[in-house]
């Protein structure tokens, strides 16, 4: 008889690793199958892993991961062309134990759970690229890579945000630009005692940072900064939309060589080596933009299936690979004690997610993509609360303005009914 | 457009090995379709550009693999693949 495996996964991110993990430890038989050189090696992060949602459904992991820094501090800086307003938050809940998230670098991070996988017994295979999927009488199969064609009672298709797999099995299209960003990154390394002066920090403790306005030139999107144990992830993510309909044309490299030499984050990095760039597409699109979650011998999970969120002041998708890896094994696990791995048993997948954060968080947050893609938000208002902070400040050679006046001309009618149609869209989120 | 200063040395940062083929392609005809155009402006290692006589060009080595250009330009103008196993960029920190 030929092989079967229970699971076969495409792809070990976080969404494959998760599934597989779980899968493994109930000692299902499961083949993960990664295109690079080791898992991580293709990925990219911000980034920023919270923990609170998926604490629970990993509880054994967590001790020895190779996080880098725990977050203890979190900002923003809203940018105008000349000047900035920057907010910075501390508290005492983000510097007690266990902490709500941390800045980890994927290639580390991803190798390492690769490895408690495979412990659990699931079995990883590097260096192969799955090129179609196995499907008979309307049934996926398995999978065909590198010539082998391997076969299994279900596909969990964890490869990313492009995920071709779901696409092949026609769970998803391509998908329009309006539905991603790009982000990009480079990774500068700094010797950990600076970092910790600079940014105020002791020991393992981290800073994060988002920056929003000019960084993006009025684009939907954002700058992001994270701090690591010896170095600091530094980027940009813009919508896609935006950035190839130009107004202003703007090459994507350029607005990370521009954020750079801001100055209020050429100090941060100042001398920094950087040692490594990266990009990826983000799914942005929210819960109109996720894919169908389950076909006929097929589960979709992580960016696969469109799990990653912006909601302004966070920026997550993480936490929802693991989970609904997580909750794709789960579903398989039931399935192989019914012994019936049909569509039917199989969209128990579905039912799970849609109890746990992430089909809820997506409900929840169903109007930000919406209420974020606003060009107000990227231009008119950072420049009017930098003016606003600007002529607060100023004090001129003659005599100082009323501070209420200072402020009002800046908030007449024609402005105040934009700007209150604006909050009503902000409200929702 | 003109190259963007220190690109090139940024890409050569990073650890990509050879693939037998490109694994993205322009599809013949397609030089010249305003929807490649937008390559020039997304994609995040600067690999498109456009000649003077208006066609696009594609320089696969530095690719990211991000995906962002075939999200912008579709797969009716470009072929796209990822490089075979093991090939490719190789993130030492991602």
């Amino acid at each position: 008889m030929e092989e079967k495996f229970d699971a076969i996964i495409v792809g070990a991110g976080l969404a494959g690793l998760g599934a597989a993990y779980t899968l493994a430890q109930e000692g299902l038989e499961v083949l993960l199958l990664e295109r690079g050189d080791y898992p991580g090696s293709k990925n990219v992060t911000g980034g920023r892993l919270y923990l609170n949602p998926i604490r629970d459904l990993f509880p054994d992991l967590w001790k020895k991961a190779p996080f880098e820094r725990h977050i203890t501090q979190e900002g923003v800086s809203v940018m105008a062309g000349a000047r900035s307003l920057n907010i910075s938050y501390r508290g005492e809940e983000l510097e007690q134990e266990p902490y709500q998230s941390y800045s980890i670098l994927r290639a580390k991070f991803d190798r390492w759970l690769s490895k408690q996988a495979e412990r659990k017994g699931a079995m990883l295979v590097s260096r192969s690229r799955v090129d179609d999927l196995i499907i008979e009488n309307g049934r996926v199969e398995g999978v065909y890579a590198g010539g082998d064609e391997l076969r299994s009672q279900v596909v969990i298709a964890c490869d990313g945000v492009l995920s071709m797999m779901a696409e092949k099995a026609g769970l998803r299209k391509p998908g329009s630009a309006k539905e991603f960003g790009v982000g990009y990154k480079e990774i500068i390394e700094l010797d950990s005692a600076l970092i910790n002066d600079r940014f105020g920090l002791e020991g393992d403790e981290g800073a994060a940072r988002l920056f929003m306005g000019e960084v993006t030139k009025g684009k939907f999107g954002g700058g992001f900064l994270y701090t690591n144990k010896e170095s600091i992830s530094l980027g940009i993510v813009v919508g896609i939309q935006d950035l190839m309909e130009g107004a202003p044309a703007v090459q994507a490299p350029v607005l990370l060589d521009e954020f750079k030499q801001r100055p209020e984050v050429a100090r941060l990095i100042k001398g920094g080596e950087t040692v490594e760039y990266s990009a990826h597409v983000i799914p942005e699109g929210g819960l109109k933009s996720l894919t169908k979650l389950s076909g006929d011998g097929i589960l979709v999970a992580g960016d696969a299936a469109g799990f990653s969120m912006n909601i302004g002041v966070t920026v997550r998708g993480m936490e929802y690979a693991m989970a609904s890896g997580y909750y794709a094994a789960q579903a398989v696990i039931q399935a192989k004690a019914r012994e019936d791995f049909s569509a039917a048993s199989l969209a128990a997948y579905e039912s799970m997610l849609g109890e746990s954060f992430v089909m809820k968080d997506f409900k929840n947050f169903s109007e930000a993509p919406e209420a974020l893609d606003n060009h107000r938000i990227y231009t008119y208002y950072p420049e009017l609360a930098g003016n606003i902070m600007r002529d607060m400040y100023n004090v001129p050679a003659g005599s100082k303005e009323r501070l209420y006046p200072t402020v009002k001309k800046y908030l007449g009618l024609g402005e105040l009914w934009p700007m209150f149609k604006d909050m009503r869209k902000v409200m929702k989120i | 457009m003109s190259e963007i200063l220190g690109l090139k040395a940024k890409l050569g940062l990073d650890v990509f090995k050879h693939d037998k083929e490109p694994h993205i392609k322009i599809k013949p005809g397609m030089e010249k379709d305003p929807r490649l155009k937008r390559a020039v402006l997304v994609c995040p290692a600067g690999l498109y550009e456009e000649k003077e006589d208006g066609r696009v060009e594609l320089t696969i080595d530095g690719c990211l693999e991000c995906g962002t250009c075939r999200i912008a330009c579709g797969t009716e103008v470009l072929e796209w693949y990822y490089p075979s196993g093991g090939a490719g960029v190789q993130f030492r920190f991602g």
